[in-house]
């Protein structure tokens, strides 16, 4: 079995049946990176382009790394903002990487549909690796292995996303990908940080922390991104982090066997506190190492010998 | 051509109420008579003979609502393309917005506006000047030196005038010179950094939203100072229900206040984003089902008293982009008539009523003596195939904007001569 496209651009487009392959499939490479030679000829001779047109530690190094591990050349472009100002559009950056011939191209950009527009333009595949507030799927399988690793299912969990969900990227691919595999997905935040309609996603709103997560399974907790609000959407960092940010006194309104997720890089102290962070409901360094695993297998998935010619 | 004569067409005029089969004699750039079909020729021989049997004979289309781009953006579209594609979608009279540059704030531009559309224009061109100098939204402009230079209106449209106390006073200054103010209301405080309507699709796709609550708050202000300073209001290209429904309030009440719609306003939702399609990227932006059908109400019942294009034009180069990046605007002279025709078709207006909304409706709205077929009028005129179809084609287009959401479209009706004082500016092959 294969993915329906060349592209991977969101989880709204994935099938429950892609889900679990791509999840199985990071299950099988998770190993990889334990082994003392962390490397496997699967890619030999591909070439992935990562094109960040926004600033990225975590994504983009997970990314590299899992090129790598596959045997894959990775090259690594953060144009910030330097072809911006050159004056190079989208579409033209776009066109000169591909005529180096690339077969994968991983992209971030701060524009919502820009992964969508590129993949229009190019023959090589498309990886979408966050696109302003749109999506950033490669985030929610990570997470969805994660939670499956450590629930054993995600069938029938529910799960609390909590934050800036107007704003969020990461939220919006979850909850495509958590309600494709059968979880309840309530999002938690103060209404201007809830965009209109989000019911229409599939998912419920609570505007009250506690009662929101009285009875899950999994918290998701957001980062809090000044630099994405145009006007504040909330009065002060203490008012936020008094109502909206995860301590071990909110934390005890959860069932005990709670897991928590945050996509990172966390706010210490603002949407959560060390305690809870450091504490034994976090899997966030999991997400980190199953990061690799989950990119590793959409590489293959996509320009793997899986990939059919044509 | 001296003499034309347009027989056996079926000849709609919603200014005379007439419908039915006539002749059309021309004169001289005027209508001379109108006589049923069927009577022969007179003696002389001088007549040229234009057949029209099959075809719709309408007075000339008026468009109140163009983006010429000239002076300043002539890589977007010119007088002399702008004019022409009018002409191809059957327009003869074109209101040209003044958002160009230098912006048409004053008698230099207007009447280098007027002059290059009586060189190389196609129809006729009537300049609106700006409201306030430079569009800047900070001081009323010189109305007077504009209206004497052939400025119909004024308007700051695409650039909303944020401050009340100066709206207060343009709707005021310009009654003097008996100006109708055009104003583009949407609040850009709520529409911050929105791009498309607010709603379940922004939401999906991650777009910020523009809430309906932008406009109308405009609009209601616009409406309650038009009452207080009993100034010629018309609202440009109105896209809600609650937009319709303040309009209907207002001119129940008896105020000066007139109101306009685009043609995709009344086709297009915010779907036609989907896909990160700029070209389906305008303000204000495509809404719902739910707008459409309180707009096609209200232009029915004359609420919203005109069809008027808000052509657009820009370049891959404006469009060719990420879309918060990308300018709004669509292009629309093309397209218009047959997207009027469209709501006849699915049995929203009359195709009498649907050509009032594009000839002396807006014709009425802005007082040009156009839109009519009256004895002794300019001979404008409009022959339409109205059951030609068409598949939208942007490369075929003769504006030089390619930014269409309706390529590919199969349409109905097409224009197969159009005629401007007597003298056929456009004619099919």
């Amino acid at each position: 079995m294969r993915l329906k496209s060349k592209d991977l651009i969101s989880t709204e487009d994935l099938s429950r049946d892609e889900i679990e392959l791509l999840i199985s499939t990071a299950e099988s490479f998770k190993e990889i990176s334990e082994r003392d030679i962390k490397k496997v000829p699967t890619l030999r001779g591909r070439t992935i382009i990562n094109l960040f047109y926004e600033s990225s530690t975590r994504t983009r190094t997970s990314f590299e790394i899992a090129a790598k591990r596959m045997s894959a050349d990775a090259i690594n472009i953060s144009t910030s903002s330097s072809s911006v100002v050159k004056g190079e559009t989208l579409r033209d950056t776009a066109k000169n990487l591909e005529a180096m011939n690339p077969d994968c191209l991983v992209v971030r950009h701060s524009s919502s549909g820009t992964p969508n527009i590129l993949a229009k333009y190019l023959r090589c595949s498309v990886i979408n690796a966050g696109d302003g507030a749109h999506e950033h799927p490669s985030q929610a399988l990570l997470d969805l292995f994660t939670v499956r690793e450590a629930k054993g299912r995600i069938e029938g969990l529910k799960v609390a996303i909590v934050g800036d969900i107007t704003n969020s990227r990461v939220a919006r691919s979850n909850i495509h990908a958590l309600g494709k595999m059968g979880a309840e997905v309530r999002v938690v935040g103060p209404p201007t940080m809830i965009p209109m309609d989000i019911d229409s996603m599939g998912c419920s709103v609570f505007h009250d922390l506690k009662d929101a997560i009285v009875d899950v399974d999994v918290i998701i907790m957001l980062r809090i991104q000044m630099e994405r609000q145009k006007a504040p959407s909330f009065p002060s960092v203490r008012e936020y982090s008094a109502l909206y940010g995860l301590d071990g006194k909110k934390l005890e309104k959860a069932p005990k066997d709670v897991v928590i997720l945050h996509p990172g890089p966390i706010n210490r102290g603002v949407e959560i506190t060390p305690e809870v962070a450091d504490g034994p409901c976090s899997l966030i360094l999991d997400q980190v190492k199953n990061g690799i695993a989950m990119r590793m297998a959409i590489f293959y998935l996509l320009i793997g010998g899986a990939r059919e010619e044509g | 051509m001296k003499r034309l004569v347009i027989k056996n067409g079926r000849v709609i005029d919603p200014s005379g109420g007439l419908d039915g089969l006539y002749d059309l004699y021309i004169y001289e750039g005027k209508v001379a008579s109108l006589r049923p079909s069927g009577g022969s020729l007179e003696a002389d021989e001088d007549w040229d003979v234009l057949d029209a049997k099959k075809m719709l004979v309408l007075p000339g289309l008026i468009d109140i609502h163009t983006h010429l781009r000239d002076p300043g953006y002539e890589y977007k579209e010119t007088i002399a393309t702008g004019t022409m594609a009018a002409a191809a979608g059957g327009f003869t009279s074109i209101v040209c917005m003044a958002n160009t540059n230098p912006v048409n704030d004053n008698g230099s531009v207007t009447r280098y506006i007027l002059n290059r559309a009586s060189e190389v224009g196609k129809v006729n061109v009537f300049p609106v000047g700006a409201a306030t100098r430079g569009l800047n939204g900070e001081m009323i402009s010189e109305m007077g030196e504009l209206r004497d230079s052939g400025c119909v209106a004024v308007s700051d449209d695409g650039m909303p005038i944020i401050d009340g106390g100066l709206m207060r006073k343009v709707l005021e200054y310009s009654s003097v010179f008996d100006m109708p103010v055009i104003s583009h209301c949407e609040d850009p405080c709520i529409v911050s950094d929105g791009v498309m309507n607010e709603g379940s699709t922004s939401t999906r796709l991650g777009l910020k939203g523009i809430p309906r609550a932008a406009e109308e708050a405009m609009v209601a202000r616009d409406i309650v100072l038009a009452e207080l300073t009993r100034g010629r209001l018309h609202i440009a290209h109105i896209s809600t229900r609650g937009s319709v429904e303040l309009v209907r309030t207002a001119k129940d009440k008896g105020l000066s206040i007139t109101t306009e719609v685009t043609p995709h306003h009344c086709t297009l939702t915010d779907d036609s984003v989907v896909g990160y399609n700029t070209n389906a990227k305008m303000n204000p932006p495509l809404r719902d089902e739910d707008d459409i059908e309180a707009i096609l109400q209200g232009l029915k019942d004359k609420t919203i008293d005109c069809i008027a294009t808000d052509h657009a034009p820009h370049s891959s180069i404006e469009k060719d982009l990420e879309f918060d990046r990308a300018a709004n605007g669509v292009v629309g002279l093309e397209t218009a008539l047959s997207l009027t025709l469209r709501l006849v078709d699915r049995g929203f207006l009359g195709l009498s009523e649907a050509i009032e909304r594009v000839t002396v409706g807006p014709a009425t709205v802005l007082g040009l003596e156009k839109g009519t077929l009256k004895v002794g009028a300019d001979a404008d005129i409009t022959i339409v195939d109205k059951d030609r179809e068409w598949i939208v084609d942007s490369n075929l287009f003769f504006s030089k904007g390619r930014n269409t959401p309706f390529e590919g479209w199969s349409m109905k009706g097409k224009v197969v001569k159009t005629i401007v004082k007597g003298k056929v500016v456009y004619s099919e092959e």
